[in-house]
């Protein structure tokens, strides 16, 4: 009994941690500059494969596929930011909506014309073997995972907190009139926020290439995205992490103690949820548009 | 000939119509002549297209009703679309009904469960209504993946073709006549639900919803109504769908088709009637194309990379539409007929 509830808990937390690394790319991007990004999954497959590329293709030490991986997501990021969401700026939230929506569609093609349907197999790059732990067996690239999270996601507060960038980002994200007449340069704020999402993107892309493998469907992590960023808050780093290790863990609980597929679905039921009673989330600032 | 500074009416009559110049009388002559013709003339291929592009005008005007004329945006419509199909189809193999009842049955019952989950619409807008409308149309579609026992879970339903009154609809050419009726009463039900109050009301609260309540506009009831009208078209489409296809299955109402119906209404023009029905016809048309021009380039990149192709001109239409025409072909159509209208004058 035990040794399953620990099972599934680090398999949970695991799945969590790229949940939360998604989500942090969509709050980077949704707080500074209000764009709802559909696309996030797909960030997220161009970091998978970029990686894959890198270090299955060319044959590049682990390293050099990361700086490769994000040096491609960056640029992607920054290119989408110019030409694609700097014209919609002022425009209603479904025409920003539709636009990473179309985004979404082209990065999915250009990445099925790159390297097909089938799935890729990826080089270990976290190290691999098995610990036990009160009985369970436990993957070590699973804690390493976590672990990779928990810095990532740390060292981004500590930016967000001690930063010129991070306190200029959150400038921007409270009052972009009052940013701008204390010299904060929006344009490149917004830049800013796309480049992040794209090296986190990266990171969650690592993750998912170890976790769950390279191939079409890791872009079906941008949908888990939206119950992780509404549970937290939408605009909140802090609530990507609990939002994304909440929901890794009820996905595993109710898929080792329920089944019946329900596990599928329960992020949704617990995101309509928290859209009914309490829609900015756990940590989000109290700022909804409501009738 | 009209006058360039605009259209006068001197009785109530001529206030009344639709179609207030002769050009425009004459441009729906020429439109109803070529769709009557149409059928005889064109390749089995493109009748199965004009068959899909008339089922699909249905669903985008009825997601243009609700996303384009009251602002409410929602990702659910392929949920909606299978909540029609499989009622439809249940309800004719399980209980036997004649098909014409059963569609009507697929109407009542989508535009119940879009106005339930319009509900949420009460509290939320934008984006928080997005993501509220994505949860159900996931939702929608797991509740038909795993209730087994009534829709077959994973599998398919199979209907058979409907036999109405003695006439056995059972080819393409019969069916086309089928969906252009239903397509036509369908636009004019759309067309004309802005020339009454209901409509005026979803208008005043996609424009301004509070203006709108302060003006006597319930938003409770209108809301929940945009929702069910809506759905109720999306309900037609799916049921003609099923039972023009005759099969059921979940694959065919996946987030994907929610997306391809919004995209619809935006390359087509929101707020717009005639912006829906050309936004289908091009959505649906322009993969048509590329199809047949991959099986003629055999051997190509087209022909090798087609789905990857399609899916890449399916977003990049989308985005190009968005940043370059917001209001879409509708706009486009307009802008073409002031034009011509006052050629060789500028303005």
């Amino acid at each position: 009994m035990v040794s399953q509830f620990v099972q599934l808990s680090v398999i949970g937390l695991a799945n969590g941690a790229i949940f939360a690394l998604a989500a942090l790319g969509f709050a980077l991007i949704y707080k500074s500059t209000g764009v709802i990004n559909f696309a996030q999954g797909d960030f997220l497959s161009v970091g998978a494969y970029a990686l894959y590329a890198g270090v299955a293709t060319f044959g590049l030490h682990w390293s050099l596929g990361m700086l490769l991986a994000i040096a491609v997501a960056v640029v992607l990021a920054l290119l989408v930011e110019r030409l694609l969401l700097r014209p919609m700026i002022g425009e209603s939230s479904i025409a920003v909506i539709m636009v990473t929506i179309g985004l979404s569609s082209m990065l999915q093609a250009v990445l099925l014309m790159l390297f097909g349907n089938a799935p890729r197999r990826m080089p270990r790059i976290l190290p691999g073997g098995s610990i036990d732990l009160l009985g369970a067996t436990i993957p070590v690239n699973r804690l390493v995972a976590i672990a990779i999270a928990a810095v990532v996601l740390g060292l981004f507060t500590v930016f967000f907190q001690r930063s010129r960038w991070g306190v200029a980002m959150r400038a921007v994200a409270d009052d972009q009139p009052a940013a701008l007449t204390m010299g904060i340069s929006v344009p490149r704020v917004f830049a800013m926020a796309w480049a992040l999402a794209g090296v986190s993107a990266v990171v969650g892309g690592l993750l998912v290439a170890e976790l769950v493998g390279v191939s079409g469907t890791v872009a079906e992590f941008g949908l888990i995205v939206f119950p992780v960023v509404i549970l937290g808050g939408l605009d909140s780093i802090k609530g990507t992490m609990v939002g994304g290790a909440v929901i890794g863990l009820l996905v595993q609980y109710t898929a080792g103690y329920v089944g019946g597929g329900l596990q599928q679905v329960i992020p949704f039921v617990v995101l309509v949820l928290i859209l009914l009673v309490r829609p900015y989330g756990l940590f989000g600032e109290v700022r909804i548009e409501r009738v | 000939m009209t006058p360039a500074t605009g259209v006068f009416h001197r009785t109530y009559g001529s206030e009344l119509r639709l179609r207030t110049t002769t050009a425009a009388q004459v441009r729906l002559v020429l439109a109803v002549v070529a769709l009557v013709v149409a059928p005889f003339v064109i390749t089995p291929y493109w009748m199965t297209v004009a068959i899909q592009v008339g089922i699909a005008a249905i669903g985008a005007l009825g997601l243009n009703i609700l996303t384009g004329f009251t602002g409410q945006i929602s990702l659910g419509h392929g949920g909606f679309l299978a909540v029609g199909a499989y009622t439809s189809a249940l309800l004719v193999t399980r209980l036997g009904l004649p098909t014409g009842v059963t569609v009507l049955a697929a109407i009542v019952v989508t535009a119940a469960v879009g106005a339930l989950f319009g509900l949420p619409a009460l509290r939320l807008k934008g984006l928080y209504l997005a993501i509220a409308t994505l949860a159900a149309q996931q939702i929608i579609l797991w509740v038909v993946r795993n209730t087994t026992w009534l829709t077959g879970g994973t599998g398919s339903v199979f209907v058979d073709y409907p036999t109405i009154a003695g006439f056995r609809f059972d080819n393409d050419f019969r069916w086309y006549w089928v969906v252009l009726a239903c397509a036509a009463v369908a636009t004019m039900v759309a067309r004309n639900l802005f020339r009454v109050g209901i409509g005026r009301a979803f208008m005043a609260i996609r424009d301004q919803d509070i203006a709108a309540e302060a003006i006597g506009v319930n938003l409770t009831r209108y809301k929940v109504l945009a929702f069910a009208v809506s759905s109720g078209f999306a309900g037609l489409a799916g049921a003609l769908t099923a039972h023009w296809t005759q099969i059921v299955t979940w694959e065919r109402f996946t987030l994907s088709v929610s997306i391809l119906y919004l995209a619809m209404i935006i390359v087509g023009g929101l707020s717009s009637i005639v912006g829906s029905l050309m936004g289908a016809a091009f959505m649906i048309i322009v993969p048509a194309l590329l199809t047949q021009g991959a099986q003629s380039l055999e051997g190509s990149f087209l022909s090798r990379q087609l789905p990857a192709v399609e899916l890449f001109v399916f977003g990049l239409v989308i985005v190009l539409f968005l940043i370059f025409e917001p209001r879409g072909l509708a706009r486009m159509w307009q802008r073409t007929k002031d034009y011509l209208r006052l050629w060789p004058f500028r303005y």
